[in-house]
């Protein structure tokens, strides 16, 4: 990734965070803290590393992403509208009656969305199946997923682990949005999911860890992804709750809270809203 | 009377689905040899994945692979297919509308000596609250491999609920399945018995005992739960003026409350509700136990006189 890639994918990050503040702000309610940290990764993978078609949203041989934690749903409405699979005005509605964009992803409102998610520890094995399913049928199509930390708490994670490891599921990669923090404090001190790296070794997969805001190492972990063969790859991302607006990194409190109007004017002008 | 497996006939449907179509894919959770999908796994290795002892995450993959266009049928025993994975049937599954088919075996009293915990009696109430779910309950091996074509010739998710042991043979080769059409296995005009699965060829001997009373009893076969035959409930209701459900599964939500859910709004007419009230079941031989749980053909006559003895 040249240096001109590099500010083309981090300007449109920062658009992507724009329209998060502004998308919750509207709906008055929604989870701002795990849907930037996210951001670099989907503006990522749905900008460089995956073969997707805005025009063509059912694609056969389109990469798939599954956000199997759901509750970051704008993250994705924002990358996928930036990335025009619907009109950016479409994100004013998220969240109210009558709007296609539902509080969390469902496949039959919106163009983009791969499943529907919300129930944490689903998405997972919704992934690993898709995996399966394009293998069988010869499609070399990749499958993305991106897994919460609180969310490694669930069991269903370790069983589609299991099942992806073993059954060599080399078509999925997921990314693990590691910012040690759940709603009700921080993931090391309500129930610890590390050690990670050796957790998901011992279920057959190829680990990378990265620093989950940084475009060039998202990247070159995908790359790394492409490249290798015959086991799931597991992308253990590092990254800061809240990120981007600084009154929101590392709080807890903005896991599933709406910034007021006097918050959201300051995280918009963070964010250069309006340069 | 002939009796059959309907778990043989779930297995042998499979296997003749999967020389059919190519994009017919099939999932276990580690019990291929009592569902019977273990008949499609020997032929169709590539297309059959034991998902071992993971319930969850066999409904939720099953979700995923639908969604690139298979076809997946998923099996367990109901207990475990419905009740443990209640969530992942409700999101992965009906939220997505994924054409997933989940075919549960061993429901009910008549899984026997094992007891409770793997007596499903609550499957029915559960799938049938779920959007878009459709909901089968055959009473007998050539509809259990009617139904089992039609979920497949159909996109979308389905529940078909068979029971461990054999049920006596009720139909011809000829009989045809057709969802939310209940058949009507024997025409009366005082009562009307209306069965689901193994509780059926029960209520058609109830019918004979209260035939040799002089008393002339319709019994319906009401195998489509969801969407329910309500043409049918409602002529019979009219006709009989008395209607007695008997189902192996809870009182609450099954088959007698979805007949009362439809009676109470489109025709009241005096019921009786025969089935499992809260409580759990038991271990001991099937037959056993629906004597023991009032459930057998003379316990149905009985209530059905004492019903016919209201006002």
């Amino acid at each position: 990734m040249n240096e001109k890639e590099l500010a083309d994918l981090s300007e449109i990050a920062r658009r992507i965070r724009i329209r998060i503040i502004r998308m919750i702000s509207m709906a008055a309610s929604g989870h701002p803290g795990g849907s930037l940290s996210a951001v670099e990764i989907l503006t990522c993978l749905y900008f460089r590393e995956m073969r997707i078609d805005p025009a063509d949203p059912a694609l056969p041989d389109r990469d798939r992403f599954v956000l199997s934690k759901g509750h970051a749903a704008p993250v994705l409405y924002a990358t996928l509208a930036e990335r025009g699979f619907f009109p950016p005005d479409l994100l004013d509605t998220l969240r109210q009656a009558g709007s296609s964009l539902q509080g969390h992803p469902h496949r039959l409102d919106t163009p983009g969305v791969e499943a529907s998610t919300g129930s944490l520890g689903q998405g997972l094995s919704m992934a690993s199946g898709m995996a399966l399913g394009l293998r069988l049928a010869g499609n070399p199509a990749s499958v993305f997923a991106l897994i919460g930390d609180g969310e490694s708490q669930e069991g269903q994670i370790w069983e589609a682990a299991m099942t992806a490891g073993f059954r060599k599921l080399a078509n999925l990669c997921v990314f693990l949005d590691y910012n040690d923090l759940q709603i009700d404090g921080r993931v090391s001190d309500i129930k610890d999911v590390r050690p990670l790296r050796e957790k998901w070794q011992a279920f057959r997969w190829r680990v990378h860890e990265i620093d989950g805001h940084d475009l060039r190492q998202i990247s070159e972990a995908v790359a790394a992804f492409r490249r290798e063969s015959g086991m799931p790859t597991m992308i253990i991302a590092r990254t800061v709750k809240g990120k981007g607006v600084s009154f929101m990194e590392n709080n807890v409190n903005f896991h599933g809270q709406a910034p007021n109007a006097q918050e959201t004017a300051i995280a918009l002008q963070e964010l250069g809203y309006g340069d | 009377m002939a009796t059959e497996s309907l778990r043989g006939a779930y297995g042998q449907t499979l296997l003749k689905l999967g020389r059919e179509n190519p994009d017919l894919v099939v999932l276990d959770a580690d019990l291929a040899k009592s569902t019977q999908t273990m008949v499609f796994a020997r032929e169709f290795a590539g297309r059959f994945i034991d998902m071992g002892l993971s319930e969850q995450d066999m409904v939720s993959t099953a979700a995923g692979i639908a969604l690139t266009g298979k076809t997946v049928f998923a099996s367990s025993f109901c207990a475990f297919l419905i009740g443990r994975v209640f969530d992942q049937v409700r999101q992965s599954v009906c939220y997505n509308q994924a054409n997933v088919k989940l075919v549960g075996t061993h429901a009910g009293l008549g899984v026997g000596e094992d007891g409770a915990t793997h007596q499903s009696l609550e499957d029915v109430a559960l799938a049938r609250t779920l959007p878009g779910m459709t909901v089968i309950v055959p009473a007998d091996a050539i509809e259990t491999a009617q139904a089992v074509e039609f979920a497949a010739a159909t996109p979308g998710p389905f529940f078909i609920r068979l029971v461990r042991g054999n049920l006596t043979t009720l139909f011809g080769p000829e009989h045809r399945f057709v969802l939310g059409q209940a058949p009507v296995l024997r025409d009366g005009t005082e009562i009307t018995l209306v069965a689901m699965g193994a509780m059926v060829e029960k209520a058609l001997q109830a019918a004979e005992l209260l035939a040799s009373g002089k008393i002339s009893a319709a019994v319906i076969d009401f195998s489509s739960l969801k969407p329910l035959d309500g043409d049918t409930l409602l002529r019979f209701a009219r006709k009989t003026g008395r209607v007695l459900t008997v189902e192996d599964h809870s009182l609450r939500g099954g088959l007698g409350g979805a007949c009362a859910e439809f009676l109470a709004q489109h025709c009241p007419v005096p019921m009786t509700l025969m089935g499992m009230d809260d409580q759990f079941g038991r271990s001991g031989k099937p037959e056993d136990l629906y004597a023991h749980f009032k459930l057998a053909a003379g316990d149905i006559a009985a209530a059905a006189r004492l019903l016919l003895s209201r006002p």
